[in-house]
């Protein structure tokens, strides 16, 4: 079994697992840090924007100012933004059969896998899944083709300005490819799964999962859109935990994972040292110390996940901190959707929340605010916005990476007023470079990640609890974070010490099979006449053809003997038919020696002696210079060419066996 | 039905009668004559007692009498109770309960010797007490009954009688297996009476000085002690426990010379359980020799105490240990290297941790001189548990010995403050640990409130001494980190401020100025914006910490010009205000009083700023406001509080209109359901009688103006304000109020009065006048609970004359009783107790 790791991404993995034949991707995450190389994307022409003054080499040499322009010392490409794709070259892509979404955070480059590899396979995800990943893709695309650049940079790319490192902006991945994400290219072969059941895929063309393995999505799951894999393989285990959990979401069923052979550990925390309570506090209190003093809060966020959580929280807080006057705008194309979506998944969210549907009440309290006016959300800026908006007010936009979306706008707008914040809640992007091309910049900064994904003393809990025989992760999770060297408590602690990936690593997983599991038919199943030969246990003789085909094997019931009706055609018959001899019955049961002795006596067997041996007993007729070896699993007769005799000591040997 | 003692509950007490107390020496002849009916009640096993409580009552209530008489004069007055005790002996299904009574009460009767004597002639005593009494029947299956028995034994374990008789009936023997009772109280008790007997018996028969030989102790003495060895040399733990637990007690209550000769023949033993391993009742242990170290009578130097001492230090566990160094550091005398000794061990963890942060583990400074190698070894932390337990006992240790005279010196200030500092960053995550053993305490400690909050209290604490500059600025920086940090809880935050204030308060001044030192000055920059955000916090416990922070620094620095461009530069203020209204009552009371403060101190709005005024103003409606609508009592108590402040301070919004303001705030107080606001408005009024009288209590330093001019006119003219703000009609409507300390507080205002109006005659002609007949009128309804006539407008001299007329004396001694002393009278009780089993034939009205 062999791990294909196509993401160096933590929170954003890509891996393909090989396993007989079968090829499995495991997520497939878009890296779109390296957006934050680019310069940002007005809505309206920014004269700061477009008068940054282009980057000249040291020597003066000014060949790529046109490609690069410079900012407050740093450097940007003017150009459409750029994502790093999950390697395509290290597997043939064409050869995955499955691929598994485990939330939807992690299909974003689903779209380059299912377009360009020759992918023809099926993708796996839950309803939620499927349903709000859809909304970030097309919030993506809308973001930045309503905006089309009128150029596309390609030049400090060049493989010899980088080789020379002329270029500043070093392309981490070889592949680097414009926003390609529609939906369209993915809706075709996905599949939803409902929560509730436990499924074997559909075989993909080519090739069957067949034995392989079992699906079992795990309920109650984590997160509204974050799902868990498990996948029996036959009798071995192996898992795969959620990516990440929410504040609202249940807890996950960790019963499933005891005692996998290998566990998968992707998607922990970003920000180990933030505990999400502590940072919501942190949010509403800076939030309402900015709005107090009549300035407006930008929120940053992607159009689904925290931003239900803040709202939640900001719904039990905007009374008692006195903003009930205070307008909140969510702007996103997707905003609407997003907001209902989140209210009709309600068998994927916690305990809690799902009772509050019988009341029948709305389990998210997005719907109050919104019916109370407190809340309003719009497409874009254009249109009913502008005509409702008013200051001080509160911004949930996207997006994070403040490179597209309508957060370029408001950042450009309140960026010179000191009164104003930008509250920064997603952990995806490192705030300080995501605010880099806005320098210099009046506005507060705050900075409260609040990532409730597994942290590392959960997932200490959790490796305690389940106990996997070998745990995989991310070479990331197997030191402390660079900036906490000291934070021994800040990585995967466990015996045998993890397994690390990184980028573009294969690695052999520790995985031995000893089991196949074979099906039997129906008809097959209902010839049988099982016996009890113990209590609770009983056997049944099965005569079949074992079929094996795609990694599945199955037990058909053997084809009938030809009637013996001409000649030539028996003939043919007995070439065709594999030999089925008629079976002799199965035997089971001891002897016990003393009786059988008594018996042989009585059949006038004389001069008898027993040996006691290691595994049994040895029967000696002196007389007739015969010798019964009887052990556990055997029973030999040894006479002289008397076949006589061996039948009539087989026959009494046999009266005290049971026979089917 | 009435259920005794629930008549404590009466609300409306009626306080000018005098009923005779608890404190009723003598059995009175009412009380006499129901005692037969009760005694024949407690004997009947058909007429259980409900409620015990009631014979506890009634003990106390024969205790008092027997100690103020004679018992036997007493049992011959009422043989009654002499039939009860030998009803105790017939063979009946009795309740424990009335055994128990029956046995402490026979105990009470024969403390004194004639009584003993008396009860001895009728074989009372050895049935009750002996084998032939409970102790061998089924009764002594309850608890209640052998600790009767126990402490029947204690109260009559008096005199040298009671000696033979413990002695005659074997009833030491029982006692020493009572110490392994199931029942914790029993066994406690006996061991408690085993104290007790060897101290009688070592008095002496005829009181003279025992021998110092302790061959030649009295028997019972010897078998005691020798039960007590034997215990020593015990293997079971238990048994270890009680002995050692009765020598603590003897050694604690017992100074004679005796107890000398008794240490030095037991210490081998006691330090014989030095050497076991795990050492045994370590708890009890380091109780007894703490006992011994302190007893007066012992003369530690010669005894080998010290040296037991040390040694126990050095075998105890670290856990173990730190009770007995605290309470040998304690101690006055006691020899340096033993006290140095103690000393290491409190500091072991700290050191420790220190150990395990330094770079170079050198020049740390935690007295490396001083502690020994089992320090350097380092402190086993083996878990989260312990790590931290040990921790949270040692600081709390050291803060608790931070304050006494006695405490080790030279005291490592320096270190102590570095390791405080060490602990709280390791807790907050930004310690950087060289070592392994530091990156593992680092995982240990990380995020532990209890380690948090026990550090800052001891940083609290420590702020009292200097540091060197270095560490009071990391003091700081570790403090601020702390109220920055949004994982840091509500309690920790407020431990936080609560140091923070504390060092704030004790950081370096200039000589000659008030004001903060400029490195507080600058942490003040550092520390309001961090205010700004808490006061904003979702959470409300963090909301109203930072109010009472803001509010004692306001009171503080709040009229230093450094302080003041400070918060005046911040949005405190603003969000102060804005805090009025917030949900939670507690944070609204906060805010009340930073707001008092704030305004106090002329810091609620910019100075110059032109609504200054408007500003002032607002607040004073927005008080008021607050006073007559808010539905919690705590931000009313809050504003009453400020506005006493502001009249005593003679605030510029008070000072302009004083009579307009008082009027208005006792109107609204004196309606007010929470009696803590009709106390706070009595003590408003007060402020005002003595401004107007002329005759303030205080001067504050930071009045804007000079207090109310005394007044030179006539005394009815000085009368007039307070009749004007109905003063009066306020103060005699509290003197009636439901709740005492309302009524005690107007009756100390109008004695107050009186003794300011003392010397004037010149009102004296108007006490007959129909006015005064009529206001006294008034108050007698009022008394009678109908207050709904109002007094009227009251003219000064009508209110002298009836100030006069008022027996205010003898209503503040009725008011100063407990509210159920009139039916806490011995007669009360019994009829009580008959009451409940339906002796006395008709219930009075019952208070429920």
């Amino acid at each position: 079994m062999k791990l294909y790791c196509l993401s160096g991404h933590p929170t954003l993995p890509c891996n393909v697992l090989k396993f007989k034949s079968t090829t499995i991707m495991l997520d497939c995450g878009l890296d779109m840090t390296s957006t934050l190389n680019f310069l940002p994307l007005p809505l309206v022409q920014s004269p700061r924007l477009s008068n940054l003054p282009g980057w000249s080499l040291k020597d003066g040499n000014a060949f790529l100012d046109k490609e690069l322009k410079e900012c407050s010392g740093h450097v940007f490409v003017d150009s459409v933004p750029e994502f790093c794709l999950p390697e395509t070259e290290l597997i043939d892509l064409s050869t995955v059969d499955v691929i598994l979404i485990s939330n939807y955070h992690c299909m974003m480059a689903l779209p380059y896998i299912t377009e360009h590899t020759g992918f023809s396979g099926t993708v796996y995800a839950t309803e939620p899944t499927v349903q709000i990943g859809r909304l970030l893709m097309e919030e993506l695309v809308n973001f930045i083709e309503r905006v089309p650049k009128a150029q596309s940079a390609s030049l400090w790319k060049n493989k010899d300005i980088q080789r020379e490192g002329l270029c500043l902006i070093q392309p981490i991945y070889r592949e680097r490819r414009p926003c390609h994400v529609l939906w369209s290219c993915v809706e075709n072969q996905i599949i939803q799964c409902s929560g509730s059941q436990s499924m074997i895929p559909r075989p993909a063309p080519g090739a069957s999962l067949g034995s392989l393995l079992e699906m079992q999505i795990l309920r109650p799951t984590s997160n509204l859109n974050r799902k868990l894999w498990v996948w029996h393989p036959a009798i071995h285990l192996l898992a795969y935990p959620p990516a990440e959990f929410s504040l609202v979401f249940q807890p996950m069923d960790q019963a499933s994972l005891k005692n996998s052979d290998v566990l998968i550990l992707t998607g922990l925390t970003q920000i180990p040292t933030a505990n999400p309570d502590g940072m919501v506090g942190e949010f509403c209190s800076n939030l309402a110390l900015t709005v107090r003093n009549g300035g407006n809060v930008l929120v940053p966020c992607y159009p689904s996940g925290v931003i239900y959580d803040l709202l939640e929280c900001l719904y039990q807080y905007i009374d008692s901190a006195g903003l009930s006057n205070i307008p909140f705008y969510f702007i996103s194309p997707v905003a609407n959707s997003s907001l209902e979506f989140s209210q009709i998944f309600a068998e994927w969210l916690c305990h809690n929340k799902q009772t509050k549907v019988y009341l029948p009440e709305p389990p998210f309290p997005h719907a109050e605010l919104i019916q109370t006016n407190k809340l309003k959300h719009y497409p874009s800026l254009h249109g009913d916005f502008s005509s409702d908006f008013r200051q001080p007010c509160v911004v949930f936009t996207g997006h994070p990476s403040l490179r597209f979306g309508d957060v370029v706008h408001f950042m450009e707008l309140w960026g010179k007023s000191s009164l104003n914040t930008v509250i920064f809640t997603e952990p995806d992007f490192s705030y300080l470079e995501a605010l880099a091309p806005y320098q210099p910049l009046a506005m507060k900064c705050i900075y409260c990640p609040i990532d409730t994904r597994l942290n590392f003393i959960q997932v200490s809990k959790l490796l305690k609890e389940v106990q996997p025989l070998h745990v995989v992760c991310p070479e990331q999770y197997t030191q402390p974070p660079p900036a906490q060297s000291h934070r021994m408590d800040l990585m995967i602690d466990c015996q045998p010490p993890a397994m690390s990936y990184r980028r573009a690593e294969v690695l052999a997983l520790p995985f031995k099979r000893r089991y196949e599991k074979i099906e039997i038919m129906p008809e097959l199943a209902d010839a049988l006449v099982p016996m009890e030969i113990k209590p609770g246990i009983s056997l049944a003789t099965v005569s079949a053809v074992l079929h094996t085909k795609d990694n599945k094997h199955i037990l058909q019931p053997p084809p009938r003997p030809a009637q013996p009706t001409g000649g030539k055609k028996r003939k043919r018959a007995a070439e065709d038919i594999p030999d089925c001899k008629v079976l002799k019955p199965l035997l089971s049961g001891s002897i016990p020696v003393e009786q059988f002795v008594q018996t042989l006596e009585k059949h006038g067997f004389s001069d008898i002696k027993v040996e006691d041996t290691a595994k049994g007993h040895i029967v000696l007729l002196q007389e007739a210079e015969t010798l019964i070896q009887i052990e556990e699993d055997s029973t030999h007769i040894i006479c002289d060419n008397d076949e006589m005799l061996r039948v009539r000591l087989r026959d009494l040997v046999l009266k005290f066996l049971q026979k089917f | 039905m009435r259920v005794p003692g629930a008549r404590t509950r009466t609300h409306t007490p009626n306080w000018p009668t005098r009923c005779p107390g608890i404190s009723s020496l003598t059995m009175d002849p009412e009380c006499s004559q129901l005692l037969p009916a009760l005694c024949a009640v407690l004997a009947d096993p058909r007429q259980p007692m409900a409620d015990d409580t009631c014979l506890e009552k009634l003990l106390d209530w024969f205790k008092t009498i027997t100690e103020a008489g004679s018992s036997l004069l007493l049992l011959q007055e009422n043989p009654c109770l002499v039939e009860l005790l030998c009803h105790m002996l017939k063979p009946q299904d009795l309740s424990s309960r009335v055994l128990s009574f029956s046995l402490r009460l026979t105990g009470v009767l024969a403390a004194q010797e004639d009584c003993f004597q008396y009860l001895q002639q009728g074989e009372l005593l050895p049935k009750l007490f002996g084998e032939a009494g409970p102790l061998g029947g089924a009764a002594w299956t309850s608890p209640a009954v052998r600790s009767g028995w126990i402490q029947g034994l204690r109260s009559l374990a008096q005199h040298a009688s009671a000696l033979h008789f413990l002695a005659h009936c074997g009833a030491v023997d029982t006692i020493f297996s009572l110490q392994e009772d199931s029942s914790l109280f029993v066994a406690s008790a006996a061991g408690q009476l085993l104290v007790h007997i060897l101290g009688l018996s070592m008095q002496g028969p005829a009181g003279g000085p025992p021998s110092l030989q302790a061959g030649d102790w009295p028997a019972c003495a010897q078998k005691i002690v020798g039960h007590i060895e034997e215990s020593l040399r015990a293997t079971a733990t238990p048994q270890i426990t009680q002995a050692l637990n009765v020598l603590t007690t003897t050694f604690g209550h017992c100074h004679n010379p005796w107890t000398q000769v008794l240490w030095v023949q037991l210490s081998p033993l006691v330090a014989g359980l030095l050497e076991k391993d795990p050492i045994p009742a370590a708890h009890s242990l380091v109780d007894l020799l703490l006992s011994v170290a302190r007893s007066p009578g012992l003369s530690s130097s010669s005894c080998g105490l010290w040296e037991t001492l040390a040694q126990t230090l050095s075998h105890l566990s670290p856990t173990q240990a730190g009770p007995l160094a605290l309470g040998i550091l304690k101690l006055q005398d006691c020899p340096q290297a033993l006290r140095a000794q103690a000393f290491a061990v409190l500091l072991q963890p700290l050191a420790c941790v220190f150990k395990a942060m330094a770079q170079d583990p050198g020049p740390s400074g935690v007295p490396d001189g001083t502690v020994g190698g089992s320090m350097t070894a380092g402190v086993p932390l083996p878990s989260k548990a312990a790590c931290v337990g040990l921790l949270c006992r040692s600081l709390a240790h050291l803060e608790l010995l931070l304050p006494l005279p006695q405490r080790p010196c030279p005291w490592p200030q320096a270190p102590l403050l570095g390791a405080a500092v060490t602990l709280l960053q390791l807790c907050g995550g930004s310690a950087r640990p060289a070592c392994d053993m530091g990156r593992h305490l680092c995982t240990l400690l990380l995020g532990c409130v209890r380690v948090q909050r026990a550090a800052l209290d001891f940083l609290g604490a420590l702020s009292d001494g200097t540091g060197p500059r270095e560490l009071v600025t990391q003091v700081f920086a570790v403090l601020l980190e702390y109220l920055r940090s949004p994982d840091s809880s509500p309690t920790v935050l407020k431990k936080a401020f609560q140091a923070t204030f504390r060092w704030l308060l004790n950081s370096p001044k200039t000589p000659g100025c008030w004001d903060l030192d400029p490195h507080a000055l600058l942490f003040l920059r550092d520390l309001l914006p961090v205010l700004q955000k808490r006061l904003c916090s979702p959470c409300w416990e963090v909301r109203d910490s930072s109010l009472e922070f803001l509010t004692q620094m306001t009171r503080h620095w709040g009229g230093q010009a450094g302080f003041r461009h400070a918060l005046l530069a911040s949005e405190v203020p603003k969000l102060t205000e804005q805090l009025l209204r917030d949900p939670e009552s507690y944070v609204r009371a906060s805010a009340v009083t930073a707001m008092g403060q704030l305004s106090s101190q002329g810091l609620c709005v910019p100075p110059a700023g032109p609504e200054h005024q408007g500003g002032q103003q607002s607040l004073l409606v927005e008080l008021l406001h607050i006073l007559s609508t808010d539905s919690e009592g705590f931000p009313r108590r809050a504003v009453m509080q400020v506005f006493t402040q502001w009249l005593r301070d003679s605030h510029a919004d008070v000072a302009g209109d004083t009579e307009q303001f008082v009027a208005g705030v006792l109107q609204v107080a004196s309606q007010d359901l929470d009696w803590e606001v009709r106390a706070q408005g009595l003590e408003l009024a007060l402020v005002f009688l003595e401004q107007t009288l002329g005759q303030p209590r205080s001067h504050c330093p930071h009045a804007v103006t000079p207090p109310v001019e005394a007044p030179v006119g006539p005394l009815a003219q000085a009368l007039q304000p307070l009749c004007r703000v109905r003063l009066f009609d306020f103060a005699f409507r509290a003197l009636f109020d439901c709740d005492r300390p309302v009524a005690q507080k107007s009756c100390d205002l109008l004695l107050f009065l009186r003794a300011q109006t003392a010397s004037s005659s010149s009102l004296q002609e108007s006490r007959s006048s129909p006015d005064v007949a009529s206001v006294e009128a008034a108050l007698q309804r009022w008394q009678a609970g109908d207050q709904a006539q109002p007094l009227g407008d009251l003219e000064p001299e009508v209110v002298l004359a009836v100030v006069r007329s008022l027996d205010l004396e003898g209503l503040r001694g009725a008011l100063a009783e407990s509210s159920d002393h009139v039916e806490k009278s011995p007669q009360s009780l019994l009829q009580d107790m008959l009451a409940t089993v339906g002796v006395l034939g008709e219930n009075e009205a019952d208070c429920y």
